[in-house]
This record gives structure tokens, C-alpha cells and sequence, in this order.
């Protein structure tokens, strides 16, 4: 699975850290970062995705 | 677009003696299409229920938050809470991009990591309080002994309040909240009093900046002095009595679940179960809109019920259930889209804490009346409780 964010739509929720802490992290500015773009398919992956309220996380299958 | 006339129904939506949610959003989300209803001022509005559609009214362009489109649904004029929209800096009332610059200077005050350095602070001030309840007997009101004042000193804390104002700070926002026992005129003079202590607060920080969110939000310089108060009665109105509400009610359903106790999934599951902020996220359509096959016209008010979608069985299994252990995550209960709630995770932090002590350190508590008997704000903008007796 791959990860990739879009900075400029984050509004910082915090979902997704929370979430997957190990793949994703929020920079000085509270903003999404990746920690790892290519983690195991796993249900916190899959979650973080799914409740980040402004669609800034995109999940790649391949 | 569907041809059936939609179904018109009753406002206000919650009637005392009522269980909350009110039985009555199941119909509304069975109801092909939207339901519409007329507030007290005779405005037209459209209630949303249904997980998928609050979700996509949250997040479409083409409908406002902001209430100075003709059509907005202003339920405060009509249920006796004093209007705050029209501060400078209350960013809830804008839309991007406008409302984006407010909402990045406030992010890195509530990061997950931020919140996380915040905890020793929350857990003295929890067992502060718990300590004075102790003190003070075998019983007491657990909203206005520990619910209402634990955020709003956490909040004092946060702001960089100093400890010798922390009780004016604490008596003047509970007097806000306290919708019972309070007059409208009360109301007005504590949010008077309050912004003119912020206002010396901000002046203060200036000269002597310190280790908190107004002495770092100067520092930014990213709000103009005039955005400063809003932005500040915004976070303590947004922070405050949701949170005591959260506290108190989860503390009733971990009391009635007692299995739930020391699981810290109750939080989660109590945000989502008690949706405590039904009627906080309103909007308005700025052009026509259609949702979930209805059309909005451009000037129509739209309410998305949060507790709804929360017990849309559509998005959640057995959804009227207390269930920490459901896998099902994506509740509304901090509304969805921009505006999403920007203190979730310290809210999240209060409420794990606050059950924790509390049933640590009182393990015998338990409610000092029967659980119909409890006073249920029906009649606030939020739900909650007015008070809670308990006993030890």
C-alpha cells in the first residue's frame, strides 16, 4: 500500500496520527507529514484515511 | 430530483421527557430525501440525518457556514443564548478561504503531540477537583462540582490564565452554561465580563509574554489585535461545555455499563452515543444544492444533525447501543470538513482522564437519584446534563 497527503488541504484534525501514528505525524505547523509512504495494508491505515475530515489522505493499492 | 412533496416537521427537535437522540430522527432517515422544518422566526429549514448525506453537506462548496447569508439558520436567537457570530475572529462563521488563516495560526496549540505534553497539567486539575468533592462530603453535583469546571480551567491553563484568576475565569463561564439557573441578563454580563478579562489578558500578554497560546498567537502575528477576543471566546465557548457535557453523560452511561469501566474505547464510543452537539453545525445554501436527491434552493438553511448520523444504522451496527468495542470509528460528533472540531484530541484527553480518576480514586460513586430523574438539557443548544446528583 501506498500513502500520499495533500499538506494544503490538511486542517490539522489530528485523526491520523491518532490513528497510525507509525506512518503519519504532524510537522511544527500541526500539519500532515508521512512518516511512511509504503506501510503493510492494515485496518489503522485504512482507518486514517477514512476520517480525515478534509480528504487530504489518499490510499494507493499499489 | 424527487416529485414527493417533502415531509414537513416539528422544531424544536428535543421535548423533555424524551430519550436523546429523539426517537423521531429514525423516521426523518427513513424519509426518501430530506424533511424540512420552520424555526420559531418562521425560516425554512433542511434537517439532515443520514451518516453519508451530513458528511457530504459538511464538506460541498456551495453550501456556508457563515451566518451573514440571508437564510441562515440562526437557532440561537430563538432558544435564549446570546449571539456571539459576529465577534471578529469567530472563524466558525467563515468559509474558506477566509476562515483557513484562523484555523492554521490555532493548529499547532492543538496537535496530537501538544495535547499529549498537556497531560500532568489535566491530571492535577482533575484530581484537584476530585480532592475537593472528597472534602467536601459523600455527595455531590458532578457537573458543577468537577464536569463544568475541569475544561474550564484546563482552558485557563491553556490561555495562560494566572491561578489567582482562574476562579473568576471558571464562575463566569459556568454562569454561561448554566442555562437554568442563570437569567439572559446574567448570561450577557458574564460574556461581558469575560471579554473584557481576555481583552486585558491579550494587553498583558503583549508586555509580558509567557509559555501559552495568546503570548505564541501574538508572537505569530497572524490575527490582527480585533480578531484576538473572538478567537479566544470562540475556543473557550467551543471548548467548554461540550466537554463537561461529555464528561457527565459518559460518566452516567460508564455507571449504568459498569463492564465499560478503565476502557479507555468508552471515550470514543460516548463522543458518538451522546452527540452532545446536535445543533452546532448549521448551514445555508449560497446557490442551489441538491442532497440526497433533494433540492436546497440558494437562501434555505440546512441543519445537519450530528447524532442523527450518528445512529445511522446504515453506518454503524446496532447503532443505539453503548458499544465501545464497534470497529466503526467515522462518527460526526465533531462535525466533518474544515471546521471540524479543532480540540477533538484534547477533549479525547479530558474525558479519558476525568473517567479515569473518577472511578480510581471513588469507586464506590454512584448516582444519588434514579436515572429517569436525571434533568436532561433539552433545552439548551446542547446536550448535556443540568445536573448530575451522584453519591459515595
Amino acid at each position: 500500500m501506498r500513502i500520499s497527503v495533500d499538506p494544503d488541504r490538511c486542517v490539522g484534525a489530528g485523526q491520523c496520527v491518532l490513528s497510525a501514528p507509525e506512518v503519519f505525524d504532524q510537522d511544527a505547523d500541526g500539519i500532515v507529514t508521512v512518516v511512511n509512504a509504503r506501510p503493510a495494508d492494515d485496518e489503522a491505515v485504512r482507518h486514517a484515511g477514512e476520517l480525515c475530515p478534509s480528504g487530504s489522505i489518499t490510499l494507493h493499492e499499489d | 430530483m424527487g416529485t414527493t412533496e417533502p415531509r414537513v416537521v416539528d422544531f424544536p427537535l428535543r421535548r423533555p421527557g424524551e430519550p436523546f437522540p429523539p426517537p423521531r430522527y429514525e423516521d426523518y432517515r427513513h424519509h426518501e430525501g430530506l424533511v424540512v422544518s420552520h424555526l420559531p422566526n418562521g425560516n425554512k429549514v433542511w434537517l439532515v440525518t443520514r451518516h453519508e448525506d451530513v458528511r457530504a453537506v459538511l464538506t460541498n462548496k456551495k453550501i456556508s457556514s457563515n451566518p451573514d447569508h440571508k437564510g441562515f439558520p440562526n437557532i440561537s436567537d430563538t432558544m435564549g443564548v446570546p449571539r456571539q457570530e459576529q465577534i471578529p475572529g469567530w472563524f466558525v462563521g467563515l468559509d474558506s478561504p477566509e476562515h483557513d488563516r484562523f484555523r492554521k495560526a490555532l493548529i499547532p496549540e492543538f496537535t496530537v503531540r501538544r495535547v499529549r505534553q498537556m497531560r500532568p497539567a489535566i491530571e492535577r486539575t482533575v484530581e484537584e477537583r476530585i480532592d475537593a468533592m472528597l472534602a467536601a462530603g459523600d455527595h455531590a453535583d458532578l457537573v458543577a462540582d468537577f464536569a463544568l469546571p475541569v475544561p474550564s480551567l484546563v482552558i485557563s491553563t491553556l490561555l495562560g490564565v494566572p491561578p489567582v484568576d482562574r476562579d473568576f475565569f471558571e464562575s463566569r463561564t459556568r454562569t454561561l452554561v448554566a442555562i437554568r439557573a442563570s437569567t439572559d441578563r446574567q448570561r450577557d454580563t458574564a460574556t461581558k465580563e469575560l471579554l473584557r478579562y481576555i481583552n486585558r489578558l491579550v494587553a498583558i500578554k503583549e508586555k509580558w509574554p509567557g509559555d501559552d497560546l495568546i503570548s505564541r498567537l501574538l508572537a505569530s502575528g497572524t490575527l490582527a489585535a480585533n480578531e484576538m477576543s473572538g478567537v479566544l471566546m470562540l475556543l473557550l465557548i467551543a471548548g467548554h461545555e461540550t466537554t463537561a457535557n461529555n464528561i457527565a453523560l459518559g460518566v452516567v452511561t460508564l455507571l449504568l455499563n459498569p463492564e465499560w469501566v478503565g476502557d479507555d474505547r468508552a471515550v470514543e464510543e460516548t463522543l458518538r452515543f451522546h452527540s452532545v452537539a446536535d445543533l452546532v453545525s448549521l448551514r445555508v445554501a449560497v446557490e442551489d444544492v441538491e442532497v440526497s436527491g433533494q433540492l436546497i434552493k440558494a437562501g434555505e438553511g440546512i441543519i445537519p444533525l450530528v447524532a442523527a448520523a450518528n445512529h445511522d444504522a446504515e453506518a454503524f451496527a446496532c447503532p443505539h447501543a453503548f458499544d465501545p468495542a464497534r470497529t466503526e470509528r467515522h462518527h460526526v460528533a465533531f462535525g466533518y470538513g474544515v471546521h471540524q472540531c479543532l480540540g477533538q484530541n484534547l477533549v479525547r484527553v479530558e474525558m479519558e482522564i476525568a473517567y479515569r480518576k473518577l472511578f480510581e480514586r471513588i469507586p464506590g460513586l454512584r448516582l444519588a437519584v434514579p436515572v429517569e430523574d436525571l434533568p436532561f438539557k433539552h433545552d439548551g443548544v446542547l446536550c448535556g446534563l443540568h445536573e448530575l446528583p451522584v453519591r459515595w
